[in-house]
């Protein structure tokens, strides 16, 4: 009430101020990410993408100056929440980006989808905020859903003649999408899917599945794996001697820089497949690593990556509009209607109708670097992967989404 | 007279609020609120029955898992929604009480963490229901009427406040000081010919009510939930503002819930180590001031007329 009143008196004032204001005031960002809790690693990297392009930008999008707000979401959905309140309402930011745990993302969606506020997700990889539930104004700029870089794995594994794959998960909705996701088309391309193993997240001991993976008699495995339960998953599969036995396939968290850069031998040649590759022989993400190395002192992972990306194709679309952050329908729709061709992908990228990138996906290996780290080079790739795979987008979101009792699987 | 007349002013003054702060600040103290009256509840068995309860966050967080999926996926209007909520924290309290009200002290704590640890599991594995760790979001919950959060304060307010006096009218009842007899001495009760059980099962029932009535407008606050809205944090978040406003104070809990809510969300502004200045904050309560912001505050009082 009090805030009628006070644009009121000030209107005359602010009209005959109006270009000189929109010249000098800051472009907002109001970044959440993770930096308490278990995810604290992973949430630091995201605001380090985020600070790296806007450095590299020279503080400036469109000629406006920049000023990041970032704010810790806890690791909490009602604590990711509030923050957001409070960036939105109280530090006034024009548009909001980050969040690492898909509750955390869907929970700002919701707020969002009242006020209007443009939210930008390359991280959150819930399919539902893409797909059914999808919101006008949450996009997932430089980001992926959880089953799109699974499909062609799956596609990838029958194709390498395996006959019996047994799955491994954690048990919530971001696994049960993944595996949904490779089993899927897996089994549909002739494949069996043995068996499917969840466990619950934080798991510290694997050796009940481990001891049962390896009497299934499978060809292969894939690993659905996320932090730490990545890092124990591999060490211990290397542990049991069943590294040399069976081929493991990840999903790309499972091999993601921030687990391997902790690991040894352990990981090397596990195949996973996304639409990013540090050690892809592309001079632009060479670039991009090497400039991130310098300034971080290590190699990117998939969250540095991500919300690097994700705040260059902001910039990006506020340079096409001439900086007018403000105008969130102008943003909204250059952001949807902005095409990536200079992004460290080397790629060019660019949205489906429902706000979700269509990328290049990479299969892709660990591989020992010279200087005994290791990382991610890719070795083949698919084009064009949309999150519904080849299937059409009506036939696939009329169809009740992945979840642990939806895998999709055919009995062959 | 001059006591009616007090809690009169406090209630204008906070009806007042929405009238000089920012939109956001309303939200906020909205939230607290909410959380003073699950604190209240908690206070309700801590203060005046002498049972420390943690799962009264799962009771909370039952009510709004209920709001939500009603309106959502049920697609109830919000009052028979908000009833359903109530509803099934109480019958969820009412079967803790059950098994919890044989227990005492540490054996008390224990069990209601176990069950408030039940309740988290079904919401995280019950995936086709609660939505697993994604949770589940509300569209457009609230009526017409309570859209604008000015509005919607207000009714928290007063729900808040019918809440307080009810709580308020129910510790000092002829049961309410049987309930008082018993956190003194159970075996002289039992003594007494009361039945023990049977009114420590009806108070925890009740303030188990008192829980749901707070996470149900909390469903309507915040139109989402997830695992962590019934998690133990959430049970010890509402214990700790009982503590800091004072255990046995009731309304004590208003100034617990304030002030963590309000060092919560301003201590972030500054530092990333905010959590450790909570912690801290929390420590120096416990050596300063054990009995609480209010308690605190009401030895103080006493003491001056003492001097006097």
């Amino acid at each position: 009430m009090t805030l009628h009143r006070r644009t009121l008196l000030a209107s005359p004032a602010a009209l005959l101020a109006m270009p000189a204001i929109a010249q000098q005031a800051p472009i907002k960002i109001g970044v959440l990410a993770p930096l308490t809790g278990v995810l604290a690693s992973g949430g630091r990297e995201m605001v380090d993408g985020v600070t790296l392009f806007v450095e590299q930008a020279g503080n400036k999008f469109a000629g406006r100056n920049v000023e990041l707000i970032v704010e810790d979401d806890g690791s909490n959905p009602d604590t990711a929440l509030q923050k957001a309140r409070r960036l939105v309402e109280q530090a006034k930011v024009d548009f909001l980006m980050g969040n690492l745990l898909a509750n955390t993302g869907l929970a700002v969606a919701g707020y969002v989808r009242g006020t209007g506020t443009p939210y930008f997700i390359p991280i959150i990889a819930a399919d539902e905020l893409t797909q059914r539930g999808r919101i006008p104004n949450v996009v997932r700029v430089a980001g992926y859903s959880a089953s799109q870089t699974a499909h062609p794995l799956g596609d990838w594994a029958a194709k390498q003649g395996y006959k019996k794959v047994a799955t491994i998960g954690q048990d919530y909705t971001f696994g049960h999408e993944q595996c949904a996701g490779f089993s899927r088309v897996f089994s549909n391309a002739g494949g069996q899917i043995v068996r499917q193993f969840w466990h619950p997240l934080n798991t510290s001991d694997f050796s009940p599945y481990l001891g049962q993976l390896a009497s299934l008699g499978v060809d292969a495995v894939f690993a659905m794996e996320t932090g730490a339960d990545a890092t124990r998953f591999i060490q211990q599969y290397a542990n049991f001697g069943l590294k040399q036995r069976i081929p493991l396939m990840g999903a790309m968290n499972t091999t993601d820089q921030s687990v391997i850069r902790t690991l040894g031998a352990e990981c090397e040649g596990i195949v996973s497949a996304a639409h990013f590759a540090e050690g892809a022989d592309v001079p632009a993400t060479k670039t991009f690593v090497e400039e991130h190395v310098k300034r971080f002192n290590r190699i990117p992972s998939l969250y540095g990556f991500a919300m690097y990306c994700g705040t260059m194709w902001v910039a990006k679309a506020l340079e096409k509009i001439g900086g007018r952050a403000e105008d969130r329908a102008a943003l909204l729709t250059a952001v949807r209607e902005t095409e990536l061709d200079n992004s460290p992908l080397g790629r060019p990228v660019k949205l489906d109708s429902f706000g979700n990138p269509v990328y290049d996906i990479y299969i892709r290996r660990v591989v020992r670097r010279p200087d005994g780290k290791f990382w991610n080079v890719p070795f083949a790739s698919y084009p064009a992967v949309s999150q519904f795979w080849n299937y059409s987008p009506e036939q696939y979101m009329a169809q009740s989404p992945y979840s642990r009792d939806n895998q999709y699987i055919r009995q062959n | 007279m001059k006591r009616q007349l007090a809690w009169l002013l406090v209630l204008l003054a906070a009806a007042a609020l929405p009238l000089l702060l920012s939109s956001y600040h309303v939200d906020l103290a909205t939230r607290i609120l909410i959380f003073a009256v699950l604190a209240m509840s908690i206070d309700v068995l801590a203060g005046f029955v002498g049972r420390t309860s943690l799962c009264h966050g799962a009771i909370f967080g039952v009510a709004t898992y209920v709001v939500i999926w009603a309106s959502a996926k049920a697609g109830w209007a919000a009052l028979p929604a908000m009833a359903a909520g109530v509803l099934a924290a109480t019958l969820v309290a009412a079967l803790f009480g059950v098994l919890a009200v044989r227990t005492r002290g540490v054996y008390f704590l224990l069990l209601t963490v176990a069950l408030g640890m039940v309740v988290w599991g079904v919401c995280l594995r019950w995936t086709t229901v609660t939505g697993g760790e994604n949770g589940l979001r509300g569209q457009d919950m609230r009526p017409a009427l309570l859209v604008a959060r000015e509005n919607f304060y207000w009714l928290v307010l007063a729900v808040a406040a019918l809440c307080s006096w009810g709580m308020w009218r129910f510790v000092n009842s002829p049961f309410g000081l049987s309930l008082r007899g018993i956190r003194d001495s159970e075996s002289r009760m039992r003594a007494l010919g009361y039945n023990v059980p049977l009114h420590l099962f009806v108070g925890f029932a009740v303030s188990g009510f008192f829980a749901g009535v707070a996470g149900a407008m909390y469903a309507f606050f915040n139109e989402y939930v997830s695992p962590t809205s019934v998690a133990m944090a959430q049970s010890v978040a509402g214990l700790l503002m009982a503590i800091v406003g004072g255990v046995g104070t009731l309304f004590g809990s208003f100034i617990g819930a304030a002030a963590i809510i309000l060092l919560e969300n301003t201590v972030s502004w500054y530092t990333d180590r905010w959590q450790s200045v909570l912690g801290l904050v929390f420590i120096f309560t416990m050596i300063f001031a054990p009995e609480g912001i209010l308690g605190g505050l009401r030895r103080l009082a006493a003491s001056k007329g003492r001097t006097r």
